[in-house]
C-alpha cells in the first residue's frame, strides 16, 4: 500500500502510526503462539523466562519436559534400549493419547469427507430442491454452542435405542456412551459443515459442461465422477478432510460427555493437566502440536493454489 | 449411456412436418411432459446425494438435540413413582390444604419408591424447586422400613416434622405433572410462590439473568475488541500486493490452525501473575514487584484469550470483501476534494459492511457459547452461561435445568444464524 505523492505530512505520519499499528495486532496474533516453544525447553518448572534463559546460558535449557511426556504412566522408564520404546508404546499416557486422537480423527474424517462430499455435489446442483434449508441444517453443527450438542450427544448416546422407542420398537442395545464408534460419530457430525464449506466453495467455480462433455464421449456417470469431476474438486475435498480431521484432533467436549477413559484423547488429556496442576509438560505437548498445525497451514495453503491453477484461475 | 437419455434435448426429435403441431419426444410424448419428467428424476437424483448426509446429521445431531431440550419442560421423576398422591394432586384445586386422603397416597407412594429405590429420584426433583428436600425423602424413606400406620398425618410428622411445609406441597403439586414451565421460570430468576403466581427469586439467588447479561455483554465486547483489532490488519492485507499479502496472512491462519487448547494454554502462561507479561511490565518499571496485574482468572483473561482465539474470525470475512473494493472509488473521492477522512469514511468503509457484517455475527455466535476457554481461565467472574450448563449437567445433576438454559441459549443462537442466513447467505461462509 503506497502513499500517493499527494499525501500531506500529516498523512505521511499518519500512514506510518498505522503501519506500527498493524505491526503490533500481527504481534498480539503470533507472540503468544510463538513463546510458548522456547518455554517449553526451560530447565526450571516455571512459565516464564528464567535469567539463565534470558543469557542464552545452555545450563537454562533442557528437554527434561519432552522426556516426561514420554516417562509420564510408564511402567519402568529407566530401561535400556528396545524395552524402554516397547513401554512407551504400550503404557504412556500421551502415546496412548496420540493413539486414540490418531484413530478416531481417522475414521471421523472418513465419515465426514464420504458423507460431505457426496451432500455437497448434491447442494451444488441447480436442481436440488429445499438448497437453502438443508445447507442451514448441514452447517448447524458448526454454530450450535459445543455444549449443546455435547449434552444432547450424552444423552443419546448412552441410549441410543431410546429413539427408536418414538416409533414405537423397544429394541435393546448398548450405549454408545464410552464407545470408540460414539466419539467417531461425534467428531464426524461435528467435522461435516467443514467438509460441505469447502467442497461447495470448490464446486462453485465448477464448470458443469465437462461433466456433459465426458457424458457425450460415452463416459457412464460413474466414471464421469471419477475421471472428471474427483480430480478437479480433489483440492478441495483434502481440504475440507484436514479441516474435519483438526476439528476431531482438536475436540475436547464431545470427548468429556461421551467417552470413557479408554478413549483418553491429546485434547483431554491436556484439559485434565490444566485442570489440576499445569506444568510446563503441557508445553512440550503445545509445542508439538504448533508444529503440527504448520504442517497442516503449509499443505492447505499449497493445495489451495494448486486448485486455484488447475481450476484456470491464475495464483496471484 | 443412460445419461444420455435423460437429457431431454439429446432426445427431441425435430418433427418439423408441420407448423402447429406440438413437439414431442422420438418415442412421440409430449415434450413438456418429458422435460417435466426428466426434471423431477434430476432432483431427485440431487436429492439423494445429500440424503445419506441429512439422515446422519438428523441422527446424531438435530434429534439429540430436541431429545435433551424436551427435559426443559418434561420432567416425570415424580409424578412416575408418586402415582397416588399425583392423582390427588390432579383430582384437587390448587390450595387445598392436604386432608387425610392426600396423607395415605403420600405414605403409600413413599412406601413403595423406599422399596423400589426410586425414592432419591423423587426427592432430586422435589430438590430442584425446594432446596433439601431431597434429604428429606431419603431420611424419610429409610424410617419407613418399619411400615407406617394410620392416622398417616401424625406418623409422616413423626419421622420428620418437615412434611408439615406448604412450599413442600406446593412444589410437589408442581412436580405432579410431567409437563412444566418450572424450569424455565427458574432460568429466568422466577419462581412460583404457595398460591401458584410468579414472582422473582431472592436477590441472593439471583444468577441466570446475570449470568445471561454477562455472556452477551461480553460477547459484545469481544465483537467490538476483533473489529478494532481486526479492521486495520484487514485492510493492510487486502491493499498489499498479493505476495506480501500471502506472507502476512499465514500469521492470521496460523492462530486459526492452531489448537484452542494450545492457545488458551499460552494465554494461560503469558497472563499469570508470574508469567511473562507481568515480567515485561516490571521489567518496563509500568508496576512493581509487589504489585503484578491479576490478568488471568477473572474476566480479563477471558477477554484477552477469547479475542485472541476469535480474531481470525472476523479478519477473514473482512479481508475477501476488502479484496474486492475498486480503491479507485477513493482515488475519486481525493480528486472531487474529499480529505482522506471523509473519503474513508463515506466511500469506503461503507462498501467493507458485509464482510463487517458477516464477522461481526459469526464472532457473536461463536462468542455466546464459549465453552472451554472460559472454564479454564476465566475464573468465577469470567464464567459464561455454557459453563452453567456444563456444571448442572456435571456437578448438581439437574439435566432438567440445564436443558432450560441450553433451550434459551440455542434460541438466541438460531435466531443470529438466521440473521446470518438472510444478510450474508451461508453459501458464503468461508474458511481461511
Amino acid at each position: 500500500m503506497a502513499l500517493p505523492s499527494y499525501a500531506s505530512p500529516l498523512e505521511r505520519a499518519w500512514h506510518y502510526l498505522y503501519l506500527v499499528i498493524c505491526g503490533l495486532i500481527f504481534f498480539f496474533l503470533i507472540a503468544p503462539i510463538l513463546v510458548i516453544i522456547p518455554l517449553s525447553f526451560n530447565a526450571e518448572p516455571f512459565f516464564t523466562f528464567t535469567p539463565a534463559m534470558r543469557s542464552l546460558d545452555p545450563e537454562g535449557f533442557s528437554l527434561r519436559w519432552y522426556q516426561s511426556l514420554l516417562t509420564f504412566g510408564m511402567q519402568n522408564p529407566d530401561a535400556e534400549g528396545w524395552a524402554f520404546w516397547a513401554d512407551a508404546w504400550t503404557n504412556a499416557h500421551w502415546i496412548k493419547a496420540a493413539k486414540n486422537s490418531i484413530i478416531i480423527g481417522f475414521f471421523a474424517t472418513l465419515v465426514a469427507t464420504v458423507l460431505g462430499t457426496l451432500a455437497a455435489l448434491g447442494l451444488s446442483r441447480p436442481e436440488m430442491p429445499y438448497r437453502r434449508a438443508i445447507m442451514a441444517i448441514l452447517i448447524s453443527p458448526m454454530i450450535v454452542p459445543l455444549i449443546i450438542t455435547a449434552t444432547g450427544m450424552f444423552f443419546f448416546y448412552s441410549n441410543p435405542c431410546e429413539l427408536l422407542s418414538l416409533v414405537g420398537l423397544e429394541p435393546q442395545c448398548g450405549r454408545l456412551s464410552g464407545t470408540y464408534l460414539g466419539v467417531i460419530l461425534a467428531h464426524a457430525t461435528l467435522g461435516i459443515p467443514f467438509v460441505i464449506i469447502t467442497v461447495t466453495a470448490t464446486l462453485v467455480g465448477f464448470d458443469q459442461s465437462l461433466n456433459r462433455a465426458a457424458a457425450s464421449l460415452g463416459a457412464s456417470p460413474r466414471v464421469t465422477f471419477f475421471r472428471v469431476t474427483m480430480p478437479l474438486i480433489l483440492p478441495g475435498v483434502i481440504a475440507g478432510a484436514l479441516f474435519a480431521f483438526v476439528t476431531s484432533f482438536d475436540e475436547v467436549v464431545a470427548v468429556l460427555f461421551i467417552a470413557a477413559p479408554e478413549q483418553q484423547t491429546i485434547p483431554r488429556q491436556m484439559w485434565n493437566g490444566i485442570r489440576e496442576q499445569i506444568s510446563p509438560a503441557i508445553l512440550a505437548v503445545a509445542t508439538l502440536l504448533v508444529i503440527f498445525s504448520i504442517a497442516l497451514l503449509t499443505t492447505v495453503e499449497l493445495l489451495r493454489r494448486r486448485s486455484e491453477r488447475i481450476r484456470g484461475l491464475t495464483p496471484q | 449411456m443412460a445419461n444420455v437419455a435423460l437429457d431431454p434435448h439429446a432426445a427431441i426429435a425435430t418433427t418439423a412436418s408441420g407448423v402447429g403441431a406440438a413437439l414431442t419426444t422420438a418415442d412421440g410424448k409430449p415434450l413438456a411432459r418429458a422435460l417435466a419428467r426428466s426434471q423431477r428424476r434430476a432432483r431427485r437424483r440431487a436429492f439423494l446425494l445429500v440424503l445419506p448426509l441429512l439422515a446422519f446429521i438428523l441422527v446424531t445431531f438435530v434429534i439429540p438435540i430436541g431429545q435433551m431440550l424436551q427435559r426443559s419442560f418434561y420432567n416425570d421423576g415424580f409424578s412416575r413413582n408418586m402415582p397416588q398422591v399425583s392423582a390427588w394432586f390432579a383430582a384437587t384445586e390448587r390450595g387445598t390444604d392436604p386432608d387425610e386422603a392426600a396423607w395415605a397416597a403420600l405414605a403409600a407412594d413413599l412406601t413403595a419408591a423406599a422399596e423400589a429405590r426410586t425414592i432419591g429420584m423423587v426427592g432430586t426433583r422435589i430438590n430442584y424447586d425446594l432446596s433439601g428436600a431431597r434429604s428429606l425423602f431419603t431420611s424419610t424413606g429409610r424410617a419407613l422400613r418399619g411400615g407406617l400406620e394410620p392416622p398417616y398425618r401424625e406418623a409422616l410428622l413423626g419421622i420428620n416434622e418437615g412434611w408439615d411445609n406448604p412450599m413442600l406441597w406446593s412444589a410437589m403439586r408442581e412436580a405432579s405433572r410431567p409437563y412444566t414451565a418450572n424450569f424455565y421460570l427458574a432460568a429466568l430468576d422466577r419462581t412460583r410462590d404457595e398460591d401458584g403466581r410468579i414472582r422473582q427469586v431472592d436477590e441472593r439467588q439471583q444468577v441466570y439473568v446475570m449470568l445471561f447479561m454477562r455472556t452477551f455483554w461480553l460477547s459484545l465486547l469481544i465483537t467490538g475488541l476483533t473489529f478494532l483489532l481486526g479492521f486495520p490488519i484487514a485492510h493492510l492485507l487486502a491493499t498489499l500486493p498479493m505476495r506480501k499479502s500471502n506472507l502476512l496472512m499465514i500469521l492470521v491462519l496460523l492462530p486459526f490452525w492452531t489448537s484452542l487448547l494450545v492457545r488458551t494454554t499460552s494465554w494461560m502462561v503469558l497472563l499469570q501473575q508470574q508469567g511473562v507479561v507481568n515480567d515485561i511490565l516490571v521489567w518496563l518499571g509500568v508496576i512493581g514487584h509487589d504489585q503484578r496485574l491479576q490478568m488471568i482468572y477473572n474476566q480479563t483473561g477471558t477477554i484477552i484469550a477469547m479475542t485472541h482465539i476469535l480474531l481470525p474470525f472476523m479478519v477473514l470475512p473482512l479481508y475477501s470483501v476488502m479484496r474486492t473494493i475498486n480503491p479507485s472509488y477513493v482515488r475519486a473521492a481525493r480528486s472531487l476534494g474529499a480529505t482522506s477522512w471523509t473519503a474513508f469514511r463515506r466511500v469506503y468503509f461503507p462498501q467493507t459492511l458485509p464482510g463487517l457484517g458477516a464477522g461481526a455475527l459469526l464472532v457473536f455466535i461463536l462468542a455466546v457459547g464459549y465453552y472451554i476457554t472460559p472454564a479454564l481461565v476465566g475464573g468465577s467472574s469470567g464464567q459464561l452461561i455454557s459453563n452453567m450448563i456444563a456444571m448442572h449437567m456435571t456437578s448438581t445433576l439437574n439435566w432438567s435445568m440445564a436443558a432450560a438454559l441450553a433451550a434459551l441459549l440455542l434460541a438466541s443462537v438460531l435466531v443470529l444464524y438466521w440473521l446470518y442466513d438472510r444478510l450474508v447467505g451461508i453459501d458464503n461462509l468461508k474458511l481461511g
